[in-house]
């Protein structure tokens, strides 16, 4: 059994009335404990509100969430949601809104807290969550000033504290610079490595989605396509269907692919494009005969 | 412009008066407070004085800053003293214009104002000792007894805790606002107070508006971190009394014995 199972998942906003919303549209989705899943989507597309069923912040119109065997629906009506909250951190978009306490180890400690913990275990929490994200050093801070990276990484101590196993991450980079992107996602990528935590990461980005395992598109509340972000970037021309786009490095091997250079067409990073040209270059034979018909 | 705003008035420092638990001063205070009302004779007067001046000393926050708390209230504490020279009838000393100035009057116009200047100095001394997060915790211990009758003691406090984080925050969004505005023309520093007044609606507009969202969102993430009330709650950084606590509980209650007896 996956840990993440979405089975035939429909959400309506304000159901019954005039403004009635399909935002989430029969999805059925299954991510496995340890992934590493980036969902893609332009606006409008259903991605927020995917995340917020992961952490029954929403609960399904239709169809059936379930959280390490959590039904989110049966939860909410026995009281208990915070079992399912507890293993699921969700990391928001604005890093202002989201941290509670004036002091960065008191809104760490507050999941804890909510959760009941005795102090001293709370402090040792605390204590773990925040080397965890490079941010002991700061500890005593008041949030206000912290960089925006800083904060989104206090969010994620916050839900690690809770000993969560799995964090939903919604466009935590929208609103952060280069450096504080950067930050953020070296942070995430540490932790799914290092401690094996499921990652589901909302993002516009396609050098963030590059990153992970698996991406899943999203388009009119529907899954459009879900496979290996070499799959997925494959086809540009698809993505660009969407309204969405595709890293600049795969964009650029299949423009020059596409004139005839014969670089592989699943190109990701910046790396492995340089390193594809360094190759073609080393070994001009590389070229297709119509280049080199082309250059004679 | 409104970078250097500080709430309250905390001293950050490690004296004992800074040690103490807060719900020992918050009590104490209340105490020394009511207490200076109880007090006629000079005796009385003079041991709250000196009480004051050791407590002042103890908690280590320079004169002048403890001072400087009762210079807002001067203008009341000699129009105090000047009512009371006048008003108090007894042996006349001199008249001025059609008023006496009489000796009883004096000396009560001086109890009074020694009164009002012990009660700012030692309600001054817990916020210079005491963090607003602590007297935050303070409130909802104190207040948690109440919770049977309806005291929503855990949601107090949680709103002060809530609002201490924003107020920077808030801060901050209105010197955007503010200089946003300005770039394209606001003027908020000329005028009348008025016009002043009326420059300003432009920048509350928005500053309410992001406020709501930001309690809105703000309201997600509690949610989302397993948030569900004072119930079962634990704190991390729960009160604890100490021998420091005993101690100051000690001398406080033969110090009100004394003072009562003297009075």
């Amino acid at each position: 059994m996956a840990w993440i199972e979405l089975e035939h998942l429909s959400h309506c906003y304000q159901a019954g009335t005039e403004q009635e919303h399909r935002a989430l549209d029969d999805v059925s989705l299954a991510v496995e404990e340890g992934a590493f899943v980036a969902v893609l989507g332009a606006n409008g597309s259903g991605k927020s509100t995917l995340a917020k069923h992961l952490n029954a912040l929403l609960l399904p119109t239709s169809g059936v969430c379930r959280i390490n065997g959590l039904d989110t629906a049966a939860a909410a009506d026995t009281g208990e949601l915070w079992k399912i909250r507890q293993q699921v951190g969700m990391v928001f978009q604005n890093p202002d809104n989201q941290l509670i306490a004036a002091v960065v180890e008191d809104d760490v400690a507050f999941g804890p807290e909510n959760l009941g913990m005795p102090p001293d275990e709370i402090r040792t929490a605390v204590r773990e969550a925040l080397a965890c994200v490079n941010m002991t050093h700061y500890r005593k801070f008041a949030p206000h000033l912290l960089s925006g990276g800083q904060k989104q990484r206090v969010a994620i101590a916050g839900a690690l504290a809770m000993k969560t196993r799995c964090l939903v991450l919604d466009e935590p980079t929208a609103m952060l610079d280069p450096q504080g992107r950067a930050e953020v996602m070296e942070t995430v990528c540490r932790l799914h490595e290092q401690q094996g935590i499921t990652i589901v990461l909302i993002t516009h980005f396609m050098e963030e989605a590059a990153l992970a395992d698996r991406v899943i598109v999203m388009a009119d509340g529907r899954v459009a396509d879900d496979g290996t972000p070499r799959e997925i970037f494959r086809k540009a021309a698809a993505l660009k269907a969407f309204g969405l786009d595709v890293p600049l490095a795969t964009e650029l091997g299949l423009e020059l692919r596409a004139s005839g250079l014969d670089v592989p067409q699943d190109i990701l990073t910046d790396d492995e494009l340089t390193s594809a040209l360094v190759t073609l270059a080393d070994y001009p034979h590389g070229l297709t005969a119509a280049t080199r018909e082309g250059r004679g | 412009m409104l970078s250097d705003i500080t709430i309250g008035q905390y001293f950050p420092g490690n004296s004992i008066l800074h040690r103490l638990d807060p719900r020992t001063k918050v009590v104490l205070l209340f105490f020394y407070l009511v207490l200076i009302f109880l007090c006629k004779s000079g005796i009385s007067y003079g041991v709250m004085t000196v009480l004051t001046a050791v407590l002042m000393l103890l908690s280590k926050v320079p004169m002048r800053m403890m001072l400087r708390s009762l210079r807002p209230l001067w203008w009341i504490i000699l129009f105090t003293f000047v009512v009371h020279i006048f008003s108090t009838p007894g042996e006349e000393l001199c008249k001025v214009a059609f008023l006496s100035v009489t000796a009883e009057g004096i000396v009560e116009g001086f109890y009074i104002c020694l009164r009002l200047v012990l009660l700012i100095l030692l309600s001054s001394l817990l916020t210079f000792t005491t963090s607003p997060l602590k007297l935050t915790d303070a409130m909802e211990a104190l207040l948690s007894p109440g919770k049977r009758v309806g005291v929503p003691a855990h949601e107090l406090a949680m709103m002060m805790t809530i609002a201490l984080r924003f107020v920077p925050t808030l801060i901050q969004e209105t010197d955007r606002i503010m200089k946003a505005q300005q770039s394209r023309g606001a003027d908020f520093m000329t005028g009348s107070i008025m016009k002043r007044m009326q420059a300003f609606v432009p920048v509350l507009v928005p500053l309410f508006l992001s406020a709501f969202r930001r309690a809105d969102d703000l309201a997600m993430a509690m949610e989302a971190r397993c948030y569900r009330g004072g119930e079962g709650r634990t704190q991390m950084k729960a009160l604890k009394i100490t021998s420091i606590d005993y101690v100051a509980w000690g001398f406080s209650i033969l110090l009100i014995a004394a003072v009562l007896a003297l009075r």
